[in-house]
């Protein structure tokens, strides 16, 4: 085993290998995770997690799973932030600024001291994105906040009481829904599945002999 | 010259340089069947006999099952001995959904509009589930030059001929509508200015028709359907898993017994249907392979199932990806999409040669990749474990400068964070535990062949991927049979009038155990993995 560096879980002190990240520090340190822990991967902010190393000012944030130990680190994990999701029906919203003013109104309290940005534990620019649901730009906040794990960290900081992932979630749902292209080639094939344009084939595939579906299998062409 | 590994690694990463011009003048040539079948029965881990044992009790009795679920599937439920008051009913709903990942909650999307009273259980929260690290995408034949039936032929030939045709045509034939269900909640999928989907190959397909969310697509797709839940008022109940199944005196499930993770206090939940969506087995560790799974995959479903009565099918089957984290050790066994395949990167070894096409389907490229290792032409790792490369730099000069970034940013996210630039230097890659290819065995309809009202949906499920799953085949099998599950439960609930709950099963089940002479000290499912070192 490397180095051992010194982490202080919930102001308690353990010696742990340093090239552990915070989550499998914990687990070496002993606890047994059931809040805080999700996919273990960086996709599902479950892990959001505060800390400042020891004799520092800054106060970070981080995914437990996604961040390597440091020496003098003062850990707590936030197993659960009320975050303020609004509920609505999608099929009744339109893609307009007035969408967000009656969904999110806080969002325009916003007193651009960047500290959402600054806690973003994906490196994105959690203000700007804002900035573009405050204008009703569904397509640029939808695309700056596209990487959001939902962890929560911004609205743990933010001053104006902001559920950030909540915005950016609404924004992506708009854009994705009213604001992006339609594809005609889907909508075309599921007008011609529907109409029972491929049932007679599909029938006749699954009733073909296992050698001759091995012999299409292995002779078909591959698209370049 | 950037020299992010250590020196023994970078003497590799020359070689791969090296070659790159040449490797990227000629496509790799495709294995011919016979080939692939050598290979496979070579190195592909489902053919160790040493890591699987014979169920002794059960449905399946006589057949094999990996060591760690037969172990789960031989041991006694956790509640045996526990006096619970199962006329105190906590939750009384019409259809009961066991899981609250991308088939958990589509399934109570539908069962919600279609008029039941649902309800989720989850063991973590809802999305804590592998549907959001599903990264490369999601299949559907909605172009012009495929169809369905090309989409059939794929899947079929990928999974080896054992897929259930029933269960494959649903699939294909189902899947550009979920496609469109999933756009017209709001899923961003990658599109021309046009509108026309951005598709891709993936291993085994024929037709490019992985459709994306960048790298992202899983993630994307849960929380959207996690939102759709929460705006539609559906109850989720988190931090509780089902222990066990109930049953009436007719044969018919009843509901669940439920324990609050946190309290450990019981609960009772019953139910006219239940849908088993517990999702997939990476957290049992198989052969000691890292996993790209998410904390709660510990097969819960199929133990519950199981000690109801319920058969599986293809327990013995296991997808290994070929390309999980090796290096550095901190995202060991995170998944490295096999999007970075699809656009452009190849599979190299450590002498710097091409030595398989890096989109055959994901059981013969793992035993690729473990043969390599094993035969000495393996990438030596500190440590002393193995790998070969993924040769990412490709891509930029494929598709130009900034690609990498705009397509696959979660890769270049989790590398870089290393201090790792996969757009410099390619990345040391080893097969990772993935997915459970078999499952509990559903008709076409999604229901269990022997309890009425019982069904099961996503990856618990057995029998739509035959024994090997195609890349973007999984996303979109929990939303078709998702989708389906939560209608048809939906529809059934009205007719069915349940009897009274009882446990009786597992008491008979634990008789079943004696009489095999099992006693392996544990109870099940696991609920999660033992991670937690307690030793002094």
């Amino acid at each position: 085993m490397g180095k051992m560096v010194n982490v202080y879980f919930f102001g308690k002190k353990y010696s742990v290998p340093e090239e552990l990240t915070i989550m499998t520090a914990m687990e070496y340190a002993g606890y047994e995770l059931k809040r805080g822990c999700g996919c273990r991967h960086g996709f599902c902010g479950a892990c959001a997690t505060i800390y400042r190393i020891k004799g520092k000012n800054e106060l970070k944030t981080c995914l437990a799973c996604q961040t390597q130990v440091q020496d003098g680190m003062y850990i707590a994990s936030i197993p659960f932030f009320p975050t303020d999701k609004r509920t609505y029906e999608i099929e009744d919203l339109r893609p307009n600024q007035q969408v967000m003013m009656e969904l999110y109104p806080e969002i325009y309290s916003c007193i651009g001291c960047n500290a959402c940005t600054k806690a973003c534990t994906q490196g994105l620019n959690v203000m700007q994105y804002i900035a573009y649901a405050q204008r009703g730009d569904f397509a640029k906040c939808a695309e700056e906040s596209f990487d959001c794990v939902s962890c929560g960290c911004c609205s743990v900081r933010c001053p104006a009481g902001i559920s950030h992932p909540m915005v950016a979630q609404l924004a992506r749902r708009l854009n994705g829904k009213y604001v992006a292209p339609k594809s005609e080639h889907l909508e075309k094939r599921v007008e011609e599945v529907n109409s029972g344009a491929f049932d007679d084939m599909i029938e006749a595939i699954m009733q073909k002999p296992i050698t001759e579906l091995k012999e299409l299998y292995n002779n078909r062409d591959i698209e370049k | 010259m950037y020299r992010p590994y250590p020196d023994s690694m970078m003497e590799s990463v020359a070689k791969v340089e090296a070659s790159r011009k040449h490797r990227m003048e000629t496509e790799p040539r495709r294995l011919t069947a016979e080939e692939k079948d050598s290979l496979l029965k070579a190195f592909h881990p489902d053919y160790n006999p040493d890591a699987f044992a014979e169920i002794k009790v059960g449905p399946n009795k006589g057949q094999k099952a990996p060591l760690e679920l037969t172990e789960m599937l031989h041991s006694t439920s956790r509640i045996l001995h526990e006096n619970i008051d199962l006329s105190k009913i906590d939750y009384d709903v019409d259809v009961l959904v066991i899981g609250g990942g991308g088939a958990g909650s589509s399934c109570a999307i539908e069962a919600h509009n279609a008029g039941a009273n649902v309800m989720i259980v989850t063991k973590l929260r809802i999305g804590d589930a592998n549907t959001m690290m599903a990264e490369g995408g999601i299949q559907a034949a909605d172009k012009p030059n495929d169809s369905p039936l090309q989409h059939y032929i794929d899947c079929f030939g990928g999974g080896h001929f054992a897929g259930r045709p029933e269960l494959v045509r649903r699939l294909v034939m189902e899947a550009p509508d979920a496609i469109k269900w999933l756009n017209d909640l709001g899923v961003e999928f990658d599109k021309e200015a046009d509108g026309t989907m951005v598709t891709t190959h993936g291993g085994g397909t024929s037709r490019k028709r992985m459709h994306a969310a960048k790298d992202y697509s899983g993630a994307e797709i849960m929380r959207t359907v996690r939102d759709e839940v929460i705006n539609l008022g559906i109850p989720v109940v988190e931090f509780t898993s089902a222990v066990e199944l109930l049953k009436d005196e007719k044969g018919q499930v009843a509901g669940a017994v439920l324990l609050n993770m946190e309290t450990g206090d019981y609960s009772v939940a019953k139910a006219k249907t239940v849908v088993i969506a517990t999702g997939g087995a990476g957290r049992m560790h198989y052969q000691g392979f890292p996993t790209s799974n998410h904390y709660g995959a510990t097969a819960d479903g199929l133990v519950l199932g199981y000690r109801a009565g319920a058969p599986l099918l293809y327990q013995d089957s296991i997808q290994y990806h070929p390309t999980g984290a090796i290096y550095p050790s901190q995202i060991l066994g995170a998944l490295v999409t096999e999007k970075v395949r699809s656009v452009g990167a190849q599979l190299v070894n450590a002498e710097g040669e091409a030595y398989i096409h890096p989109l055959e389907t994901r059981d013969v490229n793992a035993a690729g990749v473990i043969r390599e290792c094993a035969e000495g032409r393996g990438i030596d790792l500190p440590g002393g474990s193995k790998g070969v490369w993924l040769d990412t730099p490709m891509i930029e000069i494929l598709g130009g400068e900034g690609t990498i970034e705009k397509r696959i940013p979660a890769m270049f996210r989790m590398y870089i964070n290393y201090g790792i630039d996969m757009r410099k230097v390619p990345i040391p890659i080893y097969p990772t535990l993935h997915y459970q290819n078999g499952g509990l065995e559903i008709n076409g309809d999604g229901f269990t062949k022997v309890i009425p009202n019982l069904l099961v949906a996503g990856e618990a499920v057995g029998g739509i991927h035959g024994r090997n799953r195609l890349m973007g085949n999984s996303l979109l099998d929990i939303i078709v049979f998702g989708r389906n599950a939560g209608k048809k439960a939906a529809a059934k609930s009205k007719e069915i009038v349940l009897g009274t709950p009882s446990l009786d099963h597992i008491k008979n089940y634990d008789v079943e155990l004696k009489k095999a002479g099992l006693d392996t000290g544990v109870v099940s499912p696991k609920l999660l993995p033992s991670y937690a070192n307690h030793k002094r």
